[in-house]
């Protein structure tokens, strides 16, 4: 049961080939037995997952029939689950029960979806490795010395495990993207204002986007009909109507145009994705696709200006954990600046401080205008770019990563080595832009995934193209060994 | 040395929304600790905010109101600084792009002269928690209720010039929020702080001397008194050759004096950017016209018209007008009793006594204009007198019906029958023969005097009811006779 | 624009962050080493360009003023540190 979609499991519970409460079981049995390994869960949530499969099924005996009722998911653990611990991968929060649902978990619990669990993070979001996260690192299950990527690593490693068919993820400069490519998975990052933000506990205010990781495109537009829509409590939420992403996987892409920035195919990306990127070019094609070289000239920036506004905003949405109504608290605090400085020294790890202090130091007194304000402009720079590319192409297409999953350990002496690895995800985040990235290979048995990118508010197209590379290739099918 | 006092005020009001700024907990005054704190409130994990329409219909009815330039594209931007009452570690203010900008305000000075003061800006944000301090060993008590409540900060051009200058300021916008239904002004509450900005320069001088700011003071004779110390300390430190640091100081009523506040943001790096959970704020041209025609009547236009068009004095005018509830009631009470100067004298010294002896506000008069009104109507048409009007008043007061049902039930009706006073003058006259020879005998500055006593004892005669003006025509026809 | 230790202090200070002194030349580093990476936005030519704070350029919707919430003190200080009689306990504050 394992090897099931969210798909095939909508049908098989529509069938009554089994139900969800027998299926939740086997997951909750295969996640104890499997995850030691790979240390993708934070919370497992036994009891809970089984009250909700039971309801589900009851729903279902009463006659309801939707594709997620009964579907057995989990989230990432910055998503607020009532009366469930949610730390956000951080001492700061080990020992928070989040007094509400986020509007994501309200919708999918109201949707019929069983929560397996709560998935471990780099914490507070702040990484591309899952290795800063407070419970340890997460293991790539394709290898398990490797790196799944992250933030959302847990949410990729356990999907890419077939510990479960579909998790949550949030993506802020790649966050979804990236740890979807190094484990083989397709994750989409929406639009930004698309999926409600109330209850995901903030890292980048203007740059967080929640969304669905699966291992086929099919999947993705199943969770992702189940997050997306307006919310008041939200005001960055846009009120613009869901479509049925499901109706539009099946277009062709016959005239559709894709584009490929002469930026991305420079020197830092590894030749051998690059080889990979042009394969799955050369299958479109096949599809009917058209394919223009397109400039995205200041895609070089994009680094060095997510790298000032995420810590600048993230500085300033941290100072909340400070001991005083929720979380970490220290021992014995002489004082008022001692209760702060040793709550936040104590409960945060050494990226999430090192974040904090860069984007204090962004937004100080004299610096403001030349950091903060700077790489706002070049923002803008960077949408214009987009606008300006999306005149003339449909989608744009490229690597998610330029390299393979790293060793575990190996970026560790230079934060900014990491931060590299972000070069082909971050203007998506910038600029506000949808994105997704679907399996496209193997390298040295590591998986490689291409990402494409669309206008606001399109992510049917993504969807659409990804679903019909899917239907010709059969990346996305393999599993790890011994998963 | 001739010093000029250079004061500018930053106030703090608390605009009376039924929810707050950004979350839709109640605003009430006075709840158990954190009853009325919600989740945005708190700060909790994951919380966003939304804007209170009403906030911002407020704030712009205020810079309508001042003449101001309306920030049509606004935007609210976070204010970083670590204190236990503020839960998210920023406030949600407003910095570069202010909701209003620059308007004025005049007041009236002690001379009866009226002085222009410049509004700089007034700008929307989100109030703060309360730190009680007595009660726990060792710790402070934090209260949330109040973080989130909507306030509009208004600051002032430096242009006072001196303590009753301010003062006059605070009370003109003190009357004029309180006007527009914006705020209710409750000081002692802390509806309405202020913060008065105070630095001294040689006369003559053109540059500002070092500022200090003395926060949150919280009532009228406070201000001045506050003002006022401060002025003195820092004439007293510079003419003992010292210099005045820019700092935060605090009034101590009890010592009378200001005093440096521990400052709780000792390095000041606010460290100001938008917030980015929000998004800029769009008020159209259309919206504002809309709310620009519900604007009431406000005070100096108030003042000038009571001058105009009811004769009343400028002094009378500007008591009468100093609160909308309060104008309102004498003009009812005016149209109906139909003598403006009689009302005016009724609402402020009869009516403004009794409210005083309560300890209420007008809304919550035992009289209303329509009673008060109707018994002038009594007064003019001469069913009752002047005096015996103080009884119906209070009668009416303690709640026992219009002026007619009193006058009837306790008979108070004048009496004109001119044969019946004739009567009642004849029998006092001849009950008191001695001070009726002692009158005729005497001269006239003398006789002023006795006339009345004749008066007064015809008056108790005839339980106060004799018509005034029949006794004295009668009794003096009767002694020259 | 190297930053020196006594800068690190006083952007820790400001971010209420306790450093080990030990960590203090490390963080140091690190922090140079990420500012390295963030100066080279000096070398881009942003004349005219207006900052974009928020990619979707929409305005602030309003909601109604109308109280939603009720009294959830107990449920909410049920996951607080340290509180007494409804308020939270810090360390007493002096002003």
């Amino acid at each position: 049961m394992h090897q099931l979609t969210l798909a095939e499991i909508a049908r098989g519970l529509a069938d009554k080939s089994f139900s969800a409460e027998e299926l939740t079981r086997a997951l909750l049995q295969r996640i104890h037995q499997l995850d030691p390994q790979l240390n993708s869960f934070i919370s497992v949530t036994d009891e809970l997952a089984i009250s909700q499969a039971k309801a589900a099924d009851a729903r279902r005996a009463a006659g309801e029939n939707g594709a997620l009722l009964g579907a057995p998911i989990a989230h990432k653990d910055l998503f607020c689950t009532q009366g469930v611990r949610t730390s956000c991968g951080s001492k700061m929060l080990d020992s928070f029960t989040a007094p509400y649902d986020a509007t994501v978990v309200a919708k999918l619990a109201e949707a019929g979806a069983v929560t397996l669990g709560k998935t471990n993070m780099d914490e507070f979001a702040m990484g591309s490795a899952n290795e800063s996260s407070h419970y340890g690192a997460v293991k790539n299950p394709w290898n398990l010395e490797h790196v799944p990527g992250g933030s959302s690593g847990g949410s990729a490693a356990a999907v890419a495990a077939r510990l479960l068919p579909a998790a949550t993820g949030t993506d802020t400069g790649g966050s979804i993207r990236q740890p979807a490519a190094l484990t083989s998975l397709t994750g989409l990052k929406p639009t930004y204002g698309r999926v409600s933000r109330w209850g995901m506990i903030a890292y980048a205010s203007s740059l967080d986007q929640g969304g669905p990781m699966a291992r086929t495109a099919e999947d993705c537009a199943l969770l992702l009909q189940g997050m997306a829509g307006f919310d008041p409590k939200d005001s960055t939420s846009i009120d613009e109507p869901v479509p049925d992403y499901s109706t539009s996987l099946n277009g062709s892409l016959q005239g559709l145009r894709i584009g490929l920035p002469k930026e991305y195919f420079g020197a830092g990306l590894d030749p051998r994705i690059a080889d990979l990127v042009q394969a799955s070019v050369k299958e479109l094609e096949k599809l009917g696709a058209v394919i223009k070289e397109i400039s995205l000239p200041n895609m070089q920036h994009a680094i060095p200006a997510y790298y000032v506004i995420a810590p600048a905003e993230a500085s300033s949405n941290l100072s909340r954990f400070d001991g005083v109504r929720f979380g970490y608290r220290c021992e014995n605090p002489k004082d008022l600046t001692d209760l702060y400085k040793r709550s936040r020294g104590e409960g945060f790890g050494s990226e999430v401080q090192r974040r904090i202090m860069v984007g204090t130091y962004a937004l100080s007194a004299g610096y403001y205008d030349a950091y903060y304000l700077k790489a706002q402009k070049i923002r803008r720079l960077i949408k214009n770019d987009f606008m300006a590319a999306f005149e003339g192409v449909d989608v744009i297409l490229g690597p998610t990563t330029p390299n393979l999953a790293w060793k575990i350990g190996a970026k560790n002496a230079d934060p900014v080595a990491a931060y590299l690895e972000d070069v082909y995800t971050i203007t998506a985040n910038l600029a506000g832009l949808p994105g997704l990235s679907m399996p496209a290979g193997f390298v040295d048995g590591l998986p490689v995934g291409v990402q494409l990118l669309a206008p606001y508010f399109q992510e049917g197209r993504l969807l659409n193209v990804a679903h019909q590379y899917q239907q010709v290739t059969d990346w996305h099918t393999r599993a790890p060994n011994g998963f | 040395m001739q010093w000029e006092v250079v004061i500018g005020l930053e106030i703090h009001t608390q605009l009376a929304t039924q929810s707050k700024i950004f979350s839709g907990s109640a605003t009430t005054f006075g709840s158990e600790p954190n009853t009325q704190a919600s989740l945005i409130d708190l700060g909790m994990p994951g919380v966003l905010p939304v804007l209170n329409q009403e906030a911002v219909r407020m704030a712009c009815m205020f810079g309508l109101a001042i003449d101001a330039e309306i920030g049509q594209h606004n935007v609210f931007a976070r204010k970083n600084y670590f204190y236990p009452d503020l839960p998210k570690g920023y406030q949600i203010s407003q910095m570069e792009l202010p909701i209003v900008g620059k308007g004025h305000l005049d007041i009236a000075l002690e001379d009866g002269t009226v002085k222009r003061i410049g509004i700089t800006r007034a700008h929307l944000e989100e109030d703060a928690g309360k730190s009680l301090h007595e009660d726990f060993a060792g710790s402070s008590g934090i209260d949330l209720n109040r973080a989130g409540t909507p306030l509009l900060e208004i600051v002032s051009e430096p242009e006072m010039r001196s303590a009753k200058e301010a003062v006059a300021y605070v009370k003109a916008i003190h009357a004029l929020v309180r006007y527009l239904g914006i705020c209710d002004g409750n000081m002692a509450e802390g509806s309405l702080r202020c913060d008065c900005n105070v630095s001294i320069r040689p006369k003559g001088q053109a540059e500002f001397g070092t500022r200090c700011e003395i926060k949150n003071v919280n009532s009228f004779r406070f201000i001045e008194r506050a003002i006022n110390s401060e002025v003195q300390r820092q004439i007293e430190l510079i003419e003992d050759g010292g210099k005045v640091i820019q700092e935060t100081r605090l009034y101590d009523p009890n010592k009378d004096e200001t005093r440096s506040m521990r400052s709780k943001e000792e390095a000041n790096d606010y460290r100001y950017f938008p917030d980015p959970d929000l998004l800029p704020v769009v008020i159209e041209s259309a919206y504002l016209d809309d709310l620009r025609a519900t604007l009431p009547e406000l005070p100096p236009q108030k003042v000038e018209r009571f001058q105009s068009q009811y004769g009343l004095s400028a002094y009378d005018a500007n008591v009468l007008a100093s609160s909308r509830e309060q104008a309102e009631y004498f003009e009812k009470v005016a149209a109906i009793g139909g003598d403006a100067k009689l009302a005016a004298n009724w609402v402020m010294v009869e009516l403004g006594s009794l409210l005083n002896k309560l300890g209420v506000e007008i809304d919550q008069a035992p009289v209303t204009a329509e009673q008060l009104g109707g018994m002038l109507l009594r007064i003019r048409d001469n069913t009752i007198s002047g005096k015996i009007a103080k009884t119906v008043f209070e009668a009416m007061a303690n709640g026992e019906g219009d002026a007619d049902q009193i006058i009837k039930d306790k008979d108070l009706i004048v009496e004109s029958d001119s044969g019946v006073i004739e009567k009642i003058l004849d029998e006092v006259l001849a009950a008191n023969a001695e001070q009726l020879e002692q009158y005729r005998a005497a001269d006239e500055a003398k006789r002023g005097k006795m006339f009345g006593f004749f008066v007064g004892q015809a008056m108790r005669a005839s339980k106060g009811k004799a018509d005034p003006q029949q006794v004295n025509q009668l009794l003096k026809s009767k002694l020259e006779g | 624009m190297a930053l020196e230790r006594s800068d690190v202090e006083k952007i820790a200070h400001l971010a209420r962050l306790g450093l080990d002194e030990a960590d203090l030349p490390r963080t140091t580093d690190a922090l140079n080493s990420i500012l390295g990476l963030v100066d080279q936005m000096q070398a881009v030519d942003t004349t005219g360009i207006e900052p974009l704070a928020h990619p979707l350029e929409a305005s602030q919707r309003l909601r109604a003023d109308v109280v939603t919430e009720s009294n959830q003190r107990d449920r909410y200080q049920a996951i607080a540190p340290a509180t007494d009689s409804g308020l939270y306990l810090v360390p007493k504050v002096i002003e």
